[in-house]
């Protein structure tokens, strides 16, 4: 486009900025830690033990930023998790293991049977928000607490041991840890669906103007329904790494995951109101909690000697959800200043 | 020459560069009615916010009742009886009537605690001034448009208004409701006190104002009494052409199929019987009054509206349209009413407004979306819709009024559609692009698509139709057609009784 220079600037920078932003807060993070951590953050082994974690969440921030794009969100995602690892966990112990099935019919079952659950869980959620209209805040937290409590009443309370999804958890396939692969792969899908299909597309306009939306033929119930599936589908997964990785699944587990997903997503550019945010800007944030985590755990360690530390994150996670928020605001601001004098 | 209110002498006033006036010069002389025409963005805006003190002028003169100001802070202003009363009313929807008109006044007397008796009294009494009644326990949000502008004039008063500048006065109005108003404006203007208009609707303009302001590209390019004005002299006064205003005629082939037919269309109290044909290549007119079923008949052709009874047939096929992709596929598209909420997506940008509706065509490989075939697409559209901009990576809320109406329709124009359905095509757009838009809507019947043109705007409905049908109470009470009327008589019509 021949007058393409005379574009303002601010334009291409509202994604760019965000995204040159988060780049530039990992490496900070990054080198910080590994000059406060001599020979500790930067090595191969902490990368290692790093990688394997940070699937577990990065898996459910896609479910959060997902639902955030439409102008909703997820918070019965862990609900919904924990849910499929039981149920998966179940069949395991129930069917397989010794005398019992073939590991090789119980294992592709019990995943199947958690990504069903995952399923359901999202659609239930999906319907609650496109068909009956309850706000989506409300209507997640409330199968939140449902499904945590249905997973209550299926175990009666202890959680369920069962290895057989173990090789998942530690195995690694050419190097890389099988999370990892999981977690690249839904990159990779994720992107393509918000970037170059119609179902994205209309995610990102009906999260700008539902109305307008409305007004232009998009069927906004029916990309809500998807959307909320999806998200199950998402937990469904992430039940499935829960499982791998602890080797055991509980109602309660992974309780923080809720409030550090949103943070995730608030980091990494989506807008809380909708139609804006990439999956790019997630990956980044996803990466740099996961360093701002360890990186902080191993200070306190360091610093105090004690394990208090896992108090603090959560300290630290509330506190820099604000901070990005306010720092957020007052881009946006600035930004509009800006517009307005032009 | 009557003794001068306001005088402003050589105003100058630039932002980041922008030259928004360039050496302003008038005067308001009170007691009379003014009224400052011009088009989107040629510093109207700027000119009201310099005379209420929210903009400090770069050079230039102010002077109030023989008062010169060197600097005007909004407090002087309203102090020496400057009043503006912006579109939005500034008022607070969630208070009452009463409190929204006394509670300045209760705050400067420096009371501590609020006497709500007192509060009344003050409303009551300001009401009574311009003599009208408004329930005063009544939230703000809960009256009509009409009514809070009343409210806001009468808080003026309270102020002591000398002179009330009122920004597009009467665009929410009904041709009932802008009577009245005008009545109570002769009222205060016996009492000496001057207004000044801010407005597009230029028949509206010439019949109410003693004294026109001209402006174009930040100058005054013409002055003078209202009666030496006609429409075509402000437009050619407004754009510096002269645009010409020609009439659409059309008749349906003999024994052909219409297009739409609509039959006995009824929905709650808002429809009532309802039945008309449109041809293809035809370019009917629907007005009526707010509150006439003008936009629920749209909202029923476009599947927003259940229907009670009656049926649509569409090339002669039954079509039960209960849903908007049902209105969709049977080949109706709708330009609705309100452009920034309900047509567009105002912070993505201008292409993803245009494709929204075609995207799912503009596939390629593995079914995926083709940022090839996207971009072909865009560019076709903006060119031929001749949309200016530098970049349709923009978000659409950089567009000018004009401009944004473009993309909504291209974004129709996009997914081709046989019917049309606009609703305000041009509210809120100027008067070169307004016309513009016309030849675009005669261009689209002139290619065979049928359109239905819900408008208010009754020079628009005479230049573009070429048959209007009159709505009252959700029926159709009549049909015009423009060579066979004048714009007096379809104004007249629309408001009897």
């Amino acid at each position: 486009m021949e007058q393409a220079s005379t574009q303002p600037w601010y334009r291409r920078l509202s994604f760019d900025s965000h995204t040159a932003r988060l780049m530039i807060i990992i490496v900070i993070i990054f080198v910080a830690f590994s000059l406060l951590l001599p020979g500790k953050f930067f090595t191969v082994r902490n990368m290692q033990s790093m990688a394997v974690q940070f699937p577990e969440f990065g898996i459910l921030a896609f479910a959060m930023l997902i639902t955030m794009l439409t102008g909703g969100i997820d918070l019965s995602v862990v609900g919904i998790a924990n849910l499929a690892a039981l149920t998966a966990a179940t069949i395991l112990t129930g069917l397989g293991g010794e005398g019992g099935m073939s590991a090789s019919i119980v294992i592709p079952l019990a995943m199947l049977a958690a990504l069903a659950v995952g399923s359901v869980c999202g659609i239930f959620n999906g319907l609650l928000v496109a068909r009956i209209g309850i706000t989506p805040i409300l209507a997640t937290l409330g199968t939140g607490s449902l499904y945590t409590g249905l997973g209550y009443v299926v175990t009666g309370g202890p959680a369920i041991t069962t290895t057989q999804f173990a090789f998942l958890g530690n195995g690694s396939l050419l190097g890389v840890p099988i999370p990892v692969i999981i977690f690249i792969v839904l990159t990779i899908f994720f992107a393509i669906l918000l970037n170059r299909t119609t179902f994205g597309f209309n995610v990102y306009m009906l999260g700008t103007n539902p109305v307008a939306a409305r007004f232009s033929g998009i069927n906004i119930d029916r990309v809500i329904l998807r959307t909320y599936w999806l998200a199950g589908v998402v937990g469904g997964i992430a039940g499935i790494i829960f499982l791998a990785r602890a080797n055991s699944a509980k109602p309660d587990y992974g309780s923080s995951f809720i409030l550090l997903t949103v943070l995730i997503a608030i980091l990494g550019g989506v807008s809380y109101t909708g139609g804006f945010g990439t999956v790019t800007g997630l990956v980044l944030a996803i990466l740099s909690i996961q360093f701002l985590s360890t990186g902080l755990n191993m200070l306190m360690l360091e610093l105090s000697g004690s394990s208090a530390a896992i108090f603090f994150r959560q300290f630290a996670w509330g506190a820099l959800l604000l901070l990005v928020m306010v720092i957020n605001y007052y881009i946006e601001e600035r930004k509009k200043r800006r517009i307005s004098r032009q | 020459m009557a003794e001068e209110l306001l005088r402003l002498t050589n105003i100058h006033k630039s932002f980041a560069g922008v030259h928004a006036l360039r050496g302003v010069d008038i005067v308001i002389e009170p007691g009379k009615i003014h009224c400052l025409v011009g088009e989107n963005g040629c510093g109207k805006s700027t000119l009201i916010k310099i005379i209420a003190g929210v903009y400090e002028r770069d050079q230039g003169d102010i002077m109030i009742r023989g008062k010169s100001y060197p600097q005007l802070h909004p407090i002087d202003a309203i102090r020496a009886g400057i009043q503006v009363i912006y579109q939005d009313f500034s008022l607070f929807p969630n208070l009452t009537v009463a409190e929204n008109i006394a509670l300045n006044e209760e705050l400067a007397e420096g009371r501590r605690l609020v006497s709500w008796r007192h509060v009344r009294e003050i409303a009551q009494e300001a009401l009574a001034k311009i003599d009208v009644k408004i329930p005063l326990n009544a939230r703000v949000e809960e009256v009509s448009v009409a009514n809070k502008q009343l409210i806001a004039i009468s808080k003026a008063l309270l102020n002591n208004a000398r002179l009330i500048i009122m920004d597009e006065p009467t665009s929410a109005l009904t041709e009932r409701e802008i009577r009245s108003l005008l009545e109570i404006i002769h009222g205060l203007q016996e009492q000496g006190i001057a207004f000044l208009f801010v407005s597009h609707k230029l028949n509206e303009v010439l019949a109410v104002s003693e004294k026109m302001i001209v402006m174009r590209n930040g100058r005054i390019v013409s002055t003078g009494d209202a009666e030496e004005y006609d429409t075509a002299r402000l437009i050619f006064e407004m754009t510096g052409q002269k645009i010409a205003q020609r009439s659409y005629r059309f008749t349906p082939e003999e024994g052909s199929t219409p297009l739409l037919r609509a039959s006995n269309l009824k929905a709650d109290e808002t429809l009532n019987d309802v039945s008309f044909d449109l041809y293809k290549g035809e370019i009917v007119g629907v007005t009526g009054l707010l509150g006439s079923g003008r936009t629920e008949l749209a909202l029923a052709l476009f599947g927003m509206l259940p229907l009670d009874a009656g049926h649509i047939e569409v090339e002669g096929k039954a079509a039960k349209i209960d849903s908007v992709q049902k209105a969709v596929a049977a080949g109706i598209g709708y330009v609705p009413e309100d452009r920034l909420t309900e047509g567009l997506f105002l912070e993505q940008a201008i292409g993803n407004n245009i494709v929204v509706r075609t995207i799912d065509q503009l596939r390629g490989a593995l079914g995926l979306t083709s940022p090839a075939q996207v971009n072909g697409e865009i560019t076709e559209w903006v060119d031929r819709l001749r949309i200016k901009t530098p970049d349709p990576d923009l978000p659409v809320k950089t567009l000018s009024g004009g401009n944004q109406q473009r993309v909504v329709l291209a974004k129709w124009l996009a997914s081709s559609p046989k019917i049309m359905v606009l609703n305000g095509p041009t509210v809120g757009v100027d008067i070169g692009s307004k016309n513009e838009l016309h030849d675009l809507i005669k261009q689209l019947a002139g290619e065979g698509m049928g359109l239905l043109v819900i408008s208010d705007d009754i020079p628009e409905l005479l230049q573009t139709c070429n048959r209007i049908l009159l709505l009252r109470d959700g029926r159709i009470v009549d049909v015009i057609l423009p060579e066979a009327t004048t714009e007096n008589e379809l104004a007249a019509k629309l408001i009897e009784e």
